[in-house]
């Protein structure tokens, strides 16, 4: 894990979590911005995996347990597109709203992935 | 049956409309997320604390049901959800008081809700944002407000 890459995550799920609530509120349907935003969260949790599998070869490894990190991750990537789907089949404003959740949701999930790797039995 | 395409605002018709999603989907997540959590402590480190992971597996199960029951439709579903969310209530008031006070009875080593015996009971759920907390009331006040009009709802 890299600490500004984690770091950036965390607050881009956060604004794009407030982004689709504010969206939602104002009665907005889920649409290419609500949508685009939950693509990037998801694109950056990708981008986490694969950075998640490559550093442990390269000698950066995990102080916490690996597993429960990786319980975190793969939970994390299936959100969006559970949440996606739902905005695609439901369409109103609190589908937009939904999507909201799920970026709050990854970014709590991509803070505790940063504790478990840098922090936790360390 | 039009009750059903007519969507979000006819109310008691079909309970998890309007807001009611988004009270689902944070019960999904918070099913999600306890799941995950008990899986991983139970096959991890089991030994450590079995009284309060075991708490950790039921809560678990408990939440996949009451996010269940809470979609689904028809009185004993409705029931369903009314004893599940109770059920929550009652155990994270239990739960959260004994990891405060007693947390020797859970078995746990510290009250830390972050630690490595914390569950989602721990601490009223401190862990997860206190939502374990707010989400049975917010749930049963859903649940009062919604109840299933018992002719063309419970007769399907």
């Amino acid at each position: 894990m890299i600490e500004w890459f984690t770091t950036l995550q965390v607050i881009v799920a956060c604004a794009a979590g407030v982004l689709c609530i504010v969206l939602g509120l104002a009665k907005r349907l889920p649409g290419d911005v609500s949508m685009g935003a939950v693509a990037v969260v998801e694109l950056l949790l990708v981008a986490q995996l694969v950075i998640a599998i490559v550093a442990p070869l390269v000698g950066n490894e995990p102080s916490g347990s690996l597993p429960e990190f990786y319980i975190y991750l793969i939970s994390a990537l299936i959100l969006p597109l559970a949440g996606g789907f739902w905005a695609l089949v439901e369409r109103n404003r609190w589908s937009t709203v939904i999507l909201g959740g799920v970026c709050l949701a990854i970014a709590v999930m991509v803070y505790r992935m940063g504790q478990i790797w840098f922090v936790q039995g360390a | 049956m039009s009750a059903r395409e007519h969507g979000t605002e006819t109310g008691g018709a079909r309970r998890m409309s309007g807001a009611g999603r988004v009270l689902v989907f944070v019960y999904g997540v918070l099913a999600l997320a306890a799941t995950g959590r008990s899986v991983f402590q139970i096959i991890d480190r089991f030994h450590e604390a079995p009284i309060a992971f075991s708490l950790s597996a039921v809560a678990a199960v408990v939440y996949i049901v009451a996010t269940i029951a809470l979609v689904a439709r028809g009185v004993v579903w409705f029931r369903v959800a009314w004893i599940t969310i109770t059920f929550e209530l009652v155990g994270v008031l239990v739960v959260g008081s004994l990891s405060l006070f007693a947390p020797a009875v859970l078995g746990l080593h510290d009250i830390d809700p972050f630690g490595r015996d914390a569950t989602v009971w721990s601490v009223f759920g401190m862990g997860y944002l206190f939502i374990p907390l707010a989400l049975p009331v917010l749930g049963l006040l859903w649940l009062r407000s919604h109840r299933p009009s018992a002719a063309p709802d419970g007769a399907r």
